[in-house]
């Protein structure tokens, strides 16, 4: 089915729809990942966001229900070369076109997305908006100009869970909201570390690296009070990822502020921003954003070079939390950008990239064991 | 951390010369790091045998030994340079093992040489099988079950310990021989009986059947700070059971879900540390079932290979050059990745396009061997293609591979749809062979279920799919036909049809599709092979095309001259035509004019991002390179460097109006046309020999009658010698047309005679149209008869007379002129009773370019390209022919052994895959060093068996006698040692095969036999010949078919037992040169 993408700046990209009708909105965003496209679908940092797939044949080998990163479809809209219909692979359970019928997810191919990467590269990533009933260009960029833009926008609230949940079995396993003010609703409490990990739009691979690591997490929604927190009395606290920009998620920066040298803190992308916020800094948005699984991060302790997974449209700045504060710990080989930061005073850090891969190298898994550590010694 | 300071000079080996499975990667790669370690200053030792690689031009490394890539040349080359390190990961398997017989014999810690790249332990480790399966145990990882047995006993208890399917393989045979599957104890018993019959030690290993599994290959790169990081994944088509290299393999994995390709790159990145890789790249190789994904490791190279170059030109990624860089102690982190300019080598590279290898066979020129690929590589070249989706990419692979197709069928050449027989069709796909991705196009046509090919090909269904969606647009195609519609002409240009194939399709021309398709403004747009899928902006132009929206191509207005490449190695057009095409983007750069080359083939040097100004990876035909020329606009196109592969482009091209730039299409056409030839011929008054054409049998027996035998037939339609026969009488002249061909009308016979025993010589020369100089002449060590690409030959001649020598000189002169050369020119001469005959004039780059740029010092390739652009040889300081002081000896190296019951005799019809040089001021040594290279090692004591027709019994004498006279025993069989004893020569008589046993072959196999010459035989005693040759083989004993082969390795003997082999650089000869 015809269908029209349509950028704010006036660019239109022809295309087909090979998910049936639809109409879409959202930024584009583009990602290099050549593999793991039913993770980057399911996580919830896409919010908002219609992701373009660098690598042209998307949908080889199908879908399976182990590989979400959340609950549903997060992304806004799914823009690719070429689709393919017929899945091989001994792990499928059915095809991308049919997955994203059934959450009503947007997909496109058929138009130059190495043209639409490229323009994205050059002129940052923009607001736009895909339709197969509007064809007509110069309506569909009016539409796209019209879009609220991403910056100052809290999207957390949109992908936060709704009730608390512990992981069991490979999945979720809520319990109610009130339970949170009951300190003995651990259930492993002494056994393993127990961490409540704030729910800005947290991938389930983070939760099953931090049960790997020895720990049992409690994801919250991302309002709960630092007081909430508190009578839980964790071993450790965990700042999820999520969408958007952090600046508008004041709540949670009031709570990690709160919360500051009380407990071990780890944060993960969204949650090293809202860390860096707490701790007096400020973010920033970049041109196009990180988005993909090979980009080169040094750890200046060990000198090594760990290939990340990264999906990030906003960056800490360094220089506005001062010295005194943090020291960075792990550096963007390509761009010296700030990837990592740690306040030993306070036993917080946090990275920018994506230790649980997912889709992605797996070489900073090491991160959940140094949290685990930081935990550890935290109680000793 | 950065490089080492404490090693100034660095000895690397190289690969030899060019074989099935080593191919010009290791020129590509060797040259590589010779670069990047020149220009971190470090001295640069070469070792390599092999002429016709840019590694071995005396600007490569500092000082370059042509030399037999032996562990003695080694020793010696240590002894005599004492470098600080070795680097031997960069020459492939032959590389690599050298260093390690040489380190055996403890010369490194002598010297104190240290081995850099990878250590002796860490290459054990990956290549013993034991210590690698202890390894891999250690890490929580499998390689297949397997176990070996010397007797039936061991046989049954191994197999009842892994269980069936059972592969059985024969250890030490020839061409894989005498294994198979065994899927009960019944034939693993019956299997292993003939295997350890087969097998040299009685041996055979029993191993896991993984047979039908899915194939990946992930290459990898460490440095000594333990960063890894993966360049590529590679899946291939073909399941487990075909090599690697027969396989076609796609870049990167199609089907494989991201939890699965991370288990894959954390495997390979354990493998890399348990191992010991200190720094460079590897491959590590893996077989998944495609029921359950379990996970084997079938191998791992701790080196670069072919897949790395596949890699590395898939990508952009140079791993050659960044291992070199490692291994003088830089981290990844400190290399700049070139392609961006802006990021470092330490990432991953992403691709946004598809890329297909797909592997390029020669059985046509083996008509004896199976056409069955098993997991012994039997292909010789190979090409690359790009494509932003699989079919395209797929499409522009099949037509790049110079097989005469134009595609994914649709081209014409296949059968009707349906028509093919089911019997033969069930056994084409379930029996891999070269042709069998055609069957798979009929499979699809017969309708047969996709699940059910996949059950019979073990060929994942994504990739059958994938060609069903292409033979399905080709129904819609031919549906439309000539209306095809533009929606449909676009999609098909997506699909990666040709417009050749579109034109068949539709009953229009080629012409007229191609009108319709730029009228509809359907033409391809240039992409970018970036390395970060347009993430950074990339500085280097890499390019391929497809049929998209955006163009990249930054075209600039500066002269540029386009150089069309080879294509696919084959035998007959292989290293050589890429050797010249480097050498003219060189020289373009030297004149300031931009280079933009055109190639396909992803192991060269040509094919290096940094070799042009611009690189187009791109099919060579008439379609995909007219479309580069109306993008760039050149001031000129060059096609005489590049083999036959541009060449058959050239008419075409300048009838579309692109520039060619040298010797005109039409003085190439007046060289290979049988009738302008010989009118020219007849113009200047040289002589041919005895010629004639024949449309029937009846005819051709009277030409040969005329003409008197022996005759040389072929017919006139094929290429390359294909074909050819000598024949001697008129029995032979009917079997010729019985088996052979058919001669027709429209399909003539070429009859010439044949000039037996006569010498004869290869003239290489240069000429600006008004000035021609000699570049070299060659005399053949074999006479005439054998095709002069498997000949061995010496420059300069060493029995040809002055005058003689003169005439050919002049003769060569006239010619150039006439056809007004501006470049290249070949010609081959005979000389019989005293009279020179030119046998072929080819007015451009011959295979013998390279060898003799390294003979006489001067880049001939490079100063023709200069003349091209208008300068003369006057200008270029080329006034007068170099005659080097010394003796040059190119030896053929030939595939004999990779293929089952292919009678290794030498004839009309080029066989070898590559050439190796012998240098030395003595012809004798020169000649030895040569078949050193070749691998024949040369006994210095022992049993010399002779065998010769009667013909050649008195120039048999002199060698029997020279042999009997340093000392060998001479073994013959009745005839021969009759002769032989009759004159005087002691010699024990021996069996003939068909005389009963012990025979000849018995004596060979029980290691009774140290040197066999054995002349060509006539029809009685054919198969003897055929046996002795093929045991020869077998147990790599080294052979000569020819008198006067028997003669040069006497004469190579000789100069052994005297005073041995010494070694020197190629910049030391080119030095006497310039004072002789």
């Amino acid at each position: 089915m015809k269908a029209l993408l349509a950028l704010e700046d006036g660019r239109t990209f022809p295309c087909r729809s090979f998910t049936g009708p639809g109409e879409a909105t959202g930024e584009v965003v583009f990602n290099t990942s050549m593999t793991g496209y039913q993770e980057i679908l399911t996580d919830p940092s896409y919010y908002g966001q219609m992701v373009t797939m660098t690598y042209p044949l998307i949908g080889n080998y199908g879908v399976c229900p182990e590989d979400v990163e959340s609950e549903r479809i997060q992304v806004a809209a799914f823009i690719i070369k070429e689709y393919q219909d017929f899945p091989s692979n001994f792990r499928s359970r059915g095809t991308l076109a049919d997955y994203l019928i059934k959450s009503h997810v947007l997909g496109i191919e058929d138009l130059d997305t190495r043209a639409l990467v490229r323009h994205i590269r050059k002129f940052g990533a923009m607001r736009a908006v895909i339709s197969t009933s509007d064809l007509d260009s110069d309506s569909l960029v009016a539409k796209a100009k019209k879009l609220p833009p991403m910056q100052g926008s809290d999207f957390v609230g949109k992908v936060t869970t709704k009730k608390p949940y512990f992981w069991k079995d490979n999945h979720p396993d809520h319990i109610d909201l009130d339970a949170l003010s009951d300190p003995s609703v651990w259930r492993f409490k002494g056994e393993k570390h127990s961490v409540v990990a704030l729910d800005f739009g947290i991938k389930y691979n983070i939760v099953r690296c931090l049960e790997k690591v020895g720990c049992e997490v409690l994801v919250v929604p991302a309002k709960t009070s630092a007081d909430t927190i508190r009578q839980l009395k964790p071993d450790g606290l965990f700042l999820s990822n999520g969408p958007g920009d952090p600046e508008p998620v004041t709540y949670a920066v009031e709570t990690i502020k709160a919360l500051l040298g009380e407990v071990p803190i780890f944060g993960i992308c969204l949650g090293m921003q809202l860390l860096g916020i707490a701790m007096g800094g400020k973010t920033m948005k970049i041109k196009f954003g990180h988005r993909g699984g090979n980009q080169p991060v040094k750890n200046l302790s060990t000198n090594k070079v760990e290939i990340t997974s990264q999906n990030h449209g906003f960056a800490v700045d360094l220089n506005s939390i001062g010295k005194d504060n943090s020291a960075m710990t792990h550096i963007n080989l390509n761009e010296d950008s700030l990837e990592g930061l740690v306040n030993d005073k306070i036993n917080a850090f946090a990275v920018q990239y994506h230790p649980e891969a997912s889709p992605g190298p797996h070489d900073a898994a090491y991160l959940f064991n140094q949290f685990a550590e930081v935990i550890k010694n935290a109680k000793a | 951390m950065p490089k080492r300071k404490d090693i100034k000079k660095i000895l690397i080996i190289g690969a030899g010369p060019i074989i099935i499975s080593q191919a010009c990667e290791f020129d590509y790669s060797g040259t590589q790091a010779c670069k990047a370690l020149k220009e971190e200053g470090y001295e640069v030792i070469l070792i390599n045998s092999n002429p016709a690689t840019i590694m071995t031009d005396p600007e490569t490394a500092d000082r370059v030994y042509i030399e037999p890539v032996t562990p003695e040349t080694v020793i010696k080359v240590i002894e005599k340079e004492k470098p600080d390190a070795l680097l031997p990961t960069l020459g492939g398997q032959t590389g690599l093992n050298t260093a390690i017989e040489a380190a055996k014999t403890g010369i490194l810690e002598k010297y104190n040489v240290e081995m850099i790249g990878a250590s002796v332990d860490s290459i054990n480790k990956a290549e013993d099988r034991e210590l690698f399966r202890d390894a891999m145990n250690r890490i929580g990882l499998r390689i297949p079950e397997s176990g070996f047995a010397t007797n039936m006993q061991e046989v049954e208890e191994v197999s009842k310990r892994i269980g069936f399917p059972i592969i059985v393989r024969p250890s030490f045979t020839l061409g894989g021989t005498g294994g198979g599957v065994a899927y009960n104890m019944e034939e693993v018993l019956h299997l292993s009986k003939a295997g350890l019959d087969a097998s040299l030690i009685t041996q055979v290993m029993l191993e896991e059947s993984v047979l039908g599994w899915k194939e990946y290959e992930l290459e990898v790169m460490r440095d000594h700070a333990d960063n890894v990081v993966i360049i590529c994944s590679i899946e291939n088509i073909d399941a487990m059971g075909v090599h690697t290299g027969d396989s076609i393999t796609v870049a990167p994995a199609q089907t494989l879900s991201d939890k699965e390709y991370q288990m894959l790159r954390d495997a390979s990145i354990d493998i890399m540390r348990e191992i010991g890789v200190d720094t460079g790249g590897s491959n590590v190789q893996f077989a998944i079932n495609p029921e359950d994904g379990e996970l084997i490791i079938v191998e791992m190279n701790p080196r670069v290979s072919r897949s790395s170059a596949l890699a590395s030109k898939a990508t952009g990624f140079p791993i050659a050059k960044i291992a070199a860089k490692l291994a003088v102690g830089y981290t990844l982190d400190e290399i700049p990745n070139d392609i961006t300019g802006e990021t470092m080598a330490c990432f991953e590279p992403s691709i946004d396009y598809v890329v297909t290898k797909i592997p390029r066979w020669t059985f046509e020129k083996f008509p004896e061997a199976d056409d069955i690929l098993t997991t012994a590589m039997k292909s010789v070249g190979e090409t690359m293609s790009i494509g932003r989706t699989f079919k395209e990419s797929f499409q522009k692979g099949l037509r790049s591979l110079e097989i005469g197709r134009t595609g994914f069928g649709g081209d014409g050449k296949d059968p009707a749809p349906g028509s093919v027989a089911g019997n033969e069709l069930e056994y084409k796909l379930s029996t891999p062979n070269s042709q069998r991705l055609f069957y798979l196009k009929y499979a699809i046509e017969h309708n047969m279920p996709i699940t059910m090919i996949y059950e019979m090909t073990g060929i994942d269904p994504w990739f059958l799919n994938q060609m069903k969606q292409i033979v399905d647009l080709e129904k819609q195609i031919k549906l439309a036909g000539k209306d095809l519609p533009k929606e449909l002409l676009e999609k098909a240009k997506k699909y990666g049809f040709s417009d050749h194939q579109l034109a068949h399709l539709t009953n229009l021309t080629d012409k007229q599709i191609e009108k319709k398709r730029k009228d509809l403004g359907i033409v391809p747009v240039y992409k970018l092979v970036d390395t970060c899928a347009a993430e950074f902006r990339a500085a280097t132009p890499y390019y391929y095309s497809t049929y998209e929206t955006e163009c990249e191509a930054r075209v600039s207005d500066k002269k540029k001259v386009i150089i069309l490449g080879g294509g696919p190695n084959r035998i007959g057009q292989g290293i050589e035509f890429d050797y010249c095409c480097v050498h003219a983007s060189f020289a373009l750069r030297e004149e300031g004019v931009e280079s933009i080359m055109v190639n396909s083939n992803p192991e060269t040097v040509s094919t290096d991002y940094d070799t042009s100004d611009k690189l187009y990876f791109e099919p060579l035909t008439r379609e995909d390179v007219l479309h580069i020329v109306e993008k760039e606009k050149p001031y000129g196109v060059i096609v005489q460097f590049g083999g036959q592969t541009p060449l058959n482009l050239a008419t075409d091209l300048q009838k579309a109006g692109v520039p060619i730039i040298g010797t005109s299409p039409e003085s190439i056409d007046r060289a290979e046309d049988r009738d302008l030839f010989q009118e020219m011929l007849n113009k200047l008054g040289l002589r041919q020999p005895e010629n004639g054409i024949a449309f029937s049998y009846e005819e051709a027996v009277n030409v040969a009658r005329d003409i008197g035998y022996p005759v040389m037939v072929r017919p006139s339609f094929v290429l390359g010698g294909r074909a050819m026969k000598i024949v001697y009488d008129e029995s032979d002249l009917e079997e010729y047309f019985n088996l052979a061909v058919e001669a027709s009308p429209d399909k003539p016979v070429l009859i010439d005679k044949f000039l037996e025993e006569a010498f004869e010589l290869d003239v290489d020369a240069i000429s600006d149209g008004e000035t021609t100089i000699i570049g070299g002449m060659m005399e053949h060590i074999e006479e005439a008869g054998i095709h002069s690409g498997d000949s061995a030959c010496v420059l300069p001649p060493y029995s040809i007379s002055k005058e003689h020598i003169d005439e050919m000189s002049d003769a060569a002169r006239a010619i150039a002129k006439e056809l007004n050369v501006k470049g290249l020119m070949n010609i081959q001469f005979g000389i019989m009773d005293d009279t020179v005959y030119i046998i072929e004039v080819n007015p451009r780059a011959s295979r013998t370019i390279p060898f003799v740029s390294k003979a006489i010092g001067l880049p001939l390739a490079k100063l023709a390209t200069k003349v091209m652009l208008g300068k003369t040889l006057g200008e270029l300081g080329l006034t007068k022919e170099i005659i080097p002081p010394y003796y040059c000896v190119k030896e053929a190296v030939m595939p004999f052994d990779r293929f089952e019951n292919v009678d290794p005799v030498l004839g009309p019809e080029m066989k070898s895959t590559g050439e190796v040089m012998g240098i030395d001021a003595d012809l004798g040594a020169a000649v030895a060093k040569a078949q050193f290279a070749a691998g024949q090692k040369l006994p210095t004591e022992g049993t010399v068996f002779i065998s010769v027709q009667d013909k050649d019994k008195t120039s048999a004498l002199p060698v029997a006698k020279s042999f009997n006279e340093m000392g060998f025993t001479i073994m013959a069989t009745r005839g021969t040692a009759t002769f032989l004893q009759e004159n005087d020569v002691p010699t024990k008589v021996v069996k003939k095969v068909s005389a009963g046993r012990p025979h000849v072959v018995d004596a060979v196999t029980n290691n009774e036999v140290q040197l066999i010459l054995n002349t060509g035989a006539s029809s009685q005693t054919r198969r003897d010949g055929y046996e002795i040759r093929r045991a020869a083989i077998k147990y790599k004993i080294p052979y000569a078919t020819t008198t006067d082969g028997t003669k040069a390795i006497c004469s190579a003997i000789q100069a052994l037992k005297k005073e041995g082999l010494s070694v020197n650089p190629i910049q030391n000869y080119h030095q006497e040169n310039k004072h002789a």
